[in-house]
């Protein structure tokens, strides 16, 4: 269970520059969770996954994650509960090092990294296995440089790579934003099969309205750093584009001034 | 000009290129694993050499003096790591701030002095220019020790967080890598190495000098380059580090040569920076005029498609 409590973060506080990014968030997932998050550019989406990342501090306000306070817990340290997929498919993942070693590394997060070999053969293995699931034929390209795959294939493998020591959390942002219509829709479908699978709570960050009603059992909506809209269930399977920019318009006095949103 | 001389100087360049490998290494490690242009080079290959030849002067096996070089090595990578991941000082500047500040240390380990000999006829050393077969077999056995060592470390659980950090620095956070930890233990290794290889080189020359390390980082580059260039990019990491010493002896058979060819002394460094300029220069341009070449093609395609 995820629990963020009155979080608020400012960056270039005290500068003429100063944005508010997030405005006293409080949001709980509960376990199983998938929520897709929606809102207009500078909404406080992605800052929101960061901070629960801990990417950046937070000015104030908690995180808890299982009952743990992970506030000042530093990134790589909640990395041992938390997966991400990032935007760009080259975050991810290590272009210089083999698909295998970029998932024995997975494999190892927030264990100990000891003198003991990097891959054993019977990971080796598995990892044949895992990469069989993605069904993109990488389960014969072991030793291959992950900088020879496509942004398609580095997003799939990275979301093998988020998931494949359940994780607590799961975060996803905009991660199918980069990938021409067709790979996103695989990408998609493979988390959907992850996140039902494994049965990850999941907060997926999208422009894509559809997307956001498509996918998961829950929807929030953002603005100037705020929640203004949390939706679940069978409301939310009822929700259309539609409805969603009428509330929108309402919650926030304005426009939803999104083509790619409105576009899709 | 004599033909025999040149051929005389090679053996001696062969051994040059040897130790050297080994500090090449070392810069390897940080410059091309871990992405960190790191100038303590230039004072740690000193300080190794430093220590290895006053620990030997005061009666110490020569073998055992090299363990220490390798140690002062490693708490001079320490100091840089420690200014960049704690204090937050850019690389380069971390690197520059301990090279300076070794200086001071260097002469201090050498009691003031600038320059500690060693003589091959007083003490059992393991390897020098006056005996240049086994300079080069006591040489070689240290570059394939180094390279063994190397392989076996940076294959462990633990050598691929140090490439992870390197390769890229958010996914390795994002995968519970702490990278300030790795980027520390990266310099620390990276810098044990080519004190090691400073403490060779004392004995191979009969001294240390303070100015030993003096654009050591520049040399060390050449090698890495040289190394990528004769051979290619082969993806055996084992082979990559060989190349890497192969690079080494190639700019001292060079060095050689044009030296030979009636080059002064003086002008070694800079013959050495021109040198690693054009090769580091080389394939940013030759990206930058094959995307000229690749756009003025489609111009002309869209040009005679009109």
């Amino acid at each position: 269970m995820l629990q963020l409590n009155e979080i608020r973060k400012t960056f270039n506080a005290g500068t003429v520059n100063a944005k508010v990014a997030l405005d006293g968030v409080t949001l709980t997932l509960n376990d199983g969770d998938f929520v897709t998050v929606i809102g207009g550019n500078g909404a406080g989406k992605s800052t929101m996954l960061n901070i629960v990342a801990g990417t950046y501090p937070v000015d104030s306000g908690t995180i808890r994650l299982d009952e743990e306070d992970i506030t000042a817990l530093p990134e790589y340290k909640r990395a041992r509960l938390i997966g991400r997929v990032f935007q760009d498919p080259m975050t991810g993942t290590a272009a210089d090092m083999w698909i295998e070693e970029n998932l024995a590394i997975a494999a190892r997060r927030g264990k100990r990294h000891g003198l003991g070999w990097a891959i054993t053969q019977k990971e080796r293995v598995a990892y044949r296995e895992m990469l069989k699931s993605l069904d993109l034929g990488l389960e014969d390209r072991l030793s291959t440089k992950v900088g020879l795959l496509s942004g398609g294939q580095r997003q799939a493998l990275t979301l093998l790579m988020a998931t494949m020591n359940h994780p607590k959390l799961l975060l996803l942002d905009e991660h199918t934003a980069a990938l021409d219509p067709k790979t996103a829709a695989n990408v998609l479908a493979l988390s959907d099969k992850f996140i039902e699978e494994g049965k990850l709570t999941a907060l997926m960050v999208t422009h894509n309205m559809k997307d956001a009603i498509a996918h998961g059992n829950r929807l929030i909506m953002m603005n100037a750093g705020r929640i203004i809209l949390d939706v679940s269930g069978e409301e939310k399977k009822a929700l259309t584009v539609d409805a969603l920019l009428e509330t929108f318009a309402k919650a926030s006095g304005t426009e939803f001034a999104n083509d790619r949103a409105l576009l899709a | 000009m004599n033909i025999i001389a040149l051929l005389n100087s090679l053996p001696g360049a062969a051994a040059q290129g040897l130790i050297w490998g080994v500090m090449a290494i070392g810069v390897y490690i940080s410059y091309k694993i871990l992405d960190f242009a790191d100038l303590t080079v230039d004072g740690s290959f000193c300080t190794g050499g430093a220590v290895a030849a006053v620990l030997i002067a005061s009666g110490m096996n020569p073998l055992l003096a090299l363990v220490f070089a390798l140690i002062a090595g490693m708490a001079a990578g320490l100091i840089t790591g420690l200014l960049h991941t704690v204090f937050g000082i850019p690389g380069i500047l971390s690197g520059i701030l301990t090279q300076l500040a070794l200086y001071s240390i260097n002469m201090h380990i050498m009691h003031g002095k600038s320059n500690v000999t060693i003589s091959r006829t007083q003490f059992d050393l393991l390897l020098t220019s006056a005996s240049i077969g086994r300079a080069l077999i006591v040489a070689g056995i240290a570059v394939l020790a180094t390279v063994g060592i190397l392989y076996w470390f940076f294959g462990t659980s633990l050598g691929a967080t140090i490439r992870a950090t390197g390769s890229n620095e958010r996914m390795s956070r994002a995968q519970g890598i702490n990278t300030n930890y790795t980027k520390v233990l990266g310099l620390v290794i990276s810098n044990g190495f080519v004190g090691l290889a400073g403490g060779i080189l004392a004995q191979y020359q009969g001294n240390s000098d303070i100015n030993m390390g003096r654009g050591a980082i520049v040399i060390g580059l050449a090698a890495v380059i040289i190394g990528e260039v004769v051979l290619g990019r082969v993806s055996n990491f084992a082979l990559r580090l060989g190349a890497t010493v192969f690079g080494a002896v190639v700019y001292y058979a060079v060095l050689a040569f044009v030296l030979w060819l009636g080059l002064n002394s003086m002008d070694l460094k800079l013959f050495s920076a021109v040198t690693v300029a054009i090769f580091l220069a080389f394939p940013y341009l030759k990206g930058k005029y094959l995307k000229k070449k690749k756009t003025a093609v489609k111009e002309e395609q869209h040009a005679s498609a009109q």
